[in-house]
């Protein structure tokens, strides 16, 4: 065959096969998204805890989206404690303050953020959390200070309803 | 293929193999010479499509018993193991068929690493290998999910979690994976699908996986190329087909102790609990098939980096017919090489020890030590090995050092015009 330069079938064979190639996405496309979280699971996007039975120093875990969520009541100890830490002594610099709006209340995650298992309260090197899994520590604010985890706990969003109610989620 | 053309005895056969040729099939089956050298290292082929149809098999009929749903799952597991006619006999012997599956694997794989079975011209056969690997990882991960106790519940969040790891998409990638926003019953029913289809994959493959392994024919101890067929070679039947039989009773009479005397020694008691999201079972450990695995993602310190060091480990073997330069296949006649491999075997046996205990103190550091080995043997001592090596001369044939003495190269060559024919 001798070099030919482009004709009408050519044209043809490409706009055939590019119409193919968005007809086989569009077609794939619903195969994979089924497998995202359904409308069933988002309607269970958020959660209202009563937080009037948590005393000082008691951290009440709930959950919110299949994750466990800790409610810790912190005593003026922890806080002082919190926020004294240096922001350079920390892998992952966060102030207290921007993790805890109302210092006594810290609401996070409790999902470890190295492969995701639950912390243990109120062990570890930092008096926070320690990750059984693969050695995490955190400290009270829920801060990463040794261990594999990349980052802090994870703060989701949530609000004071009332004086004794938080809305999360 | 047969060198010669098959012709079916019966009128009704030649009729049938002339429009389907399965009886051709059978006889080349039947007569595939094979090198009669063959050790019973060979033998882990077969016993391995025995683990196949059995997981299989009593997988079939569990998915009768059992209820993908996260609310059920771990009840109708106890009602297998208690109510079902013979349903303890039956789930025993899949969980410790897993066990047993990889037990087999590993000795396979590393006869193979042993006696070069990696080489040229067998290099897709190893790689297909590799593949059916990774799948009866992915299956018996998922399959351990399945129970629902809180190893499998936790089991199967460290490893989803490993995704998150993915700068950018990790996160959606992790929480399409799940269904949700962790792992819940979407994640359970769609572990059941995967794990039902994986295991008819993997047999797909092995179809290729021999199917590649008959066109150069099987490597052997000696590890070089033989005529087929000739004085070298055995028909596959009757020879290897008693032979693997034996194998395979010795293996099913392991098999059945565990099955019979001690069931869940392989298994953690944590997975008798119901799986609770509040709650981490103390010490999470993966099956001690991925232990090796498992050992090298906590030795490194970054999570990042540490899940890309346990995949590397895994396809890094994928690469290595072309890691190893040396042109000599059997470690027999590589006396450095056969030093290394063992220190290989130690190193993947100390990983897996190291995997179970805690990472921590002294343990950490052997991980760490290990885990720089490991990637050391196949990235520099095995190129570098088959440049300096000195490797003993190898014989001319299967039967030459036999019958034709010594396995020395000028005494060999001597007899060269004799036993070439």
């Amino acid at each position: 065959m001798s070099e030919k330069k482009t004709d009408r079938r050519d044209f043809l064979f490409t706009a055939t096969y590019a119409v193919g190639a968005v007809g086989v996405a569009a077609t794939i496309w619903p195969m994979i998204d089924q497998m995202n979280p359904d409308a069933s699971v988002k309607a269970l996007a958020s959660t209202e805890v009563d937080v009037s039975s948590v005393n000082p120093g008691k951290t009440i875990t709930v959950l919110w989206r299949g994750k466990p969520v800790f409610i810790r009541r912190r005593t003026q100890d922890e806080i002082v404690e919190a926020k004294s830490v240096s922001l350079k002594d920390l892998k992952h610099p966060e102030k207290d303050e921007d993790r805890a709006k109302n210092p006594e209340w810290l609401v996070m995650l409790g999902v470890c953020t190295h492969l995701g298992c639950v912390p243990l309260d109120q062990k570890g090197d930092y008096n926070g959390w320690f990750c059984p899994c693969h050695g995490s520590h955190y400290d009270i604010s829920g801060r990463i200070r040794k261990g594999p985890a990349p980052t802090n706990m994870e703060i989701p969003k949530y609000e004071f309803v009332n004086a004794n109610t938080i809305k999360i989620g | 293929m047969s060198e010669h053309q098959y012709t079916p005895k019966s009128k009704f056969g030649k009729w049938f193999n002339d429009r389907l040729p399965l009886l051709t099939l059978a006889n080349h089956l039947t007569d595939y010479p094979t090198p009669k050298n063959l050790n019973y290292w060979w033998t882990f082929g077969g016993i391995l499509t025995f683990c196949l149809i059995t997981q299989i098999v009593t997988g079939l009929v569990l998915a009768m018993h059992y209820i993908a749903h996260a609310d059920m799952a771990f009840d109708s597991v106890e009602h297998i193991m208690r109510d079902v006619n013979y349903g303890w006999l039956i789930r025993y012997i899949h969980a410790n068929g897993a066990s047993m599956f990889f037990l087999a694997v590993y000795i396979h794989i590393f006869r193979s690493l042993f006696y070069g079975s990696y080489k040229a011209p067998r290099e897709i056969i190893w790689i297909i290998g590799i593949i059916i690997y990774l799948l009866m990882m992915a299956a018996a991960f998922m399959g351990y999910v399945l129970p629902w106790g809180q190893m499998s519940f936790w089991g199967a969040t460290v490893i989803t979690n490993l995704f998150s790891a993915i700068p950018l998409v990790g996160e959606g990638i992790v929480t399409w994976l799940w269904g949700g926003y962790s792992v819940d019953n979407p994640t359970l029913t769609r572990f059941f699908t995967l794990h039902y289809l994986i295991p008819f994959l993997i047999l797909g493959l092995v179809v290729l996986h021999i199917w590649a392994l008959h066109v150069p024919g099987n490597n052997n101890p000696v590890g070089i190329d033989i005529q087929k067929p000739s004085k070298d070679t055995v028909p596959f039947h009757p020879y290897i087909v008693i032979k693997d039989g034996f194998a395979l009773l010795m293996f099913m009479i392991v098999f059945a102790f565990f099955v019979f005397y001690t069931p869940n020694i392989l298994g953690h008691a944590d997975n008798y609990i119901e799986a609770n999201p509040l709650v981490t079972p103390a010490h999470i450990v993966p099956e001690w098939y991925l232990l090796p695995f498992y050992a090298i993602l906590r030795s490194v310190p970054d999570k990042l980096l540490g899940v890309i060091a346990m995949l590397s480990a895994i396809f890094i073997l994928a690469a290595l017919p072309w890691l190893d330069t040396s042109k000599i296949r059997s470690a027999v006649f590589r006396p450095l090489y056969r030093q290394f491999y063992w220190i290989l075997v130690a190193d993947v046996l100390i990983l897996g020890y190291v995997g179970a205990m805690p990472a921590e103190g002294l343990y950490l550091l052997i991980a760490r030590v290990a885990t720089a080995y490991y990637f050391l043997h196949f990235l520099v001592v095995l190129p570098i090995l088959g440049f300096k090596e000195k490797t003993l001369p190898i014989p001319l044939s299967i039967t030459e050092p036999i019958l034709g003495g010594s396995p020395n190269l000028a005494a060999a060559k001597n007899k060269e015009s004799l036993n070439i024919k």
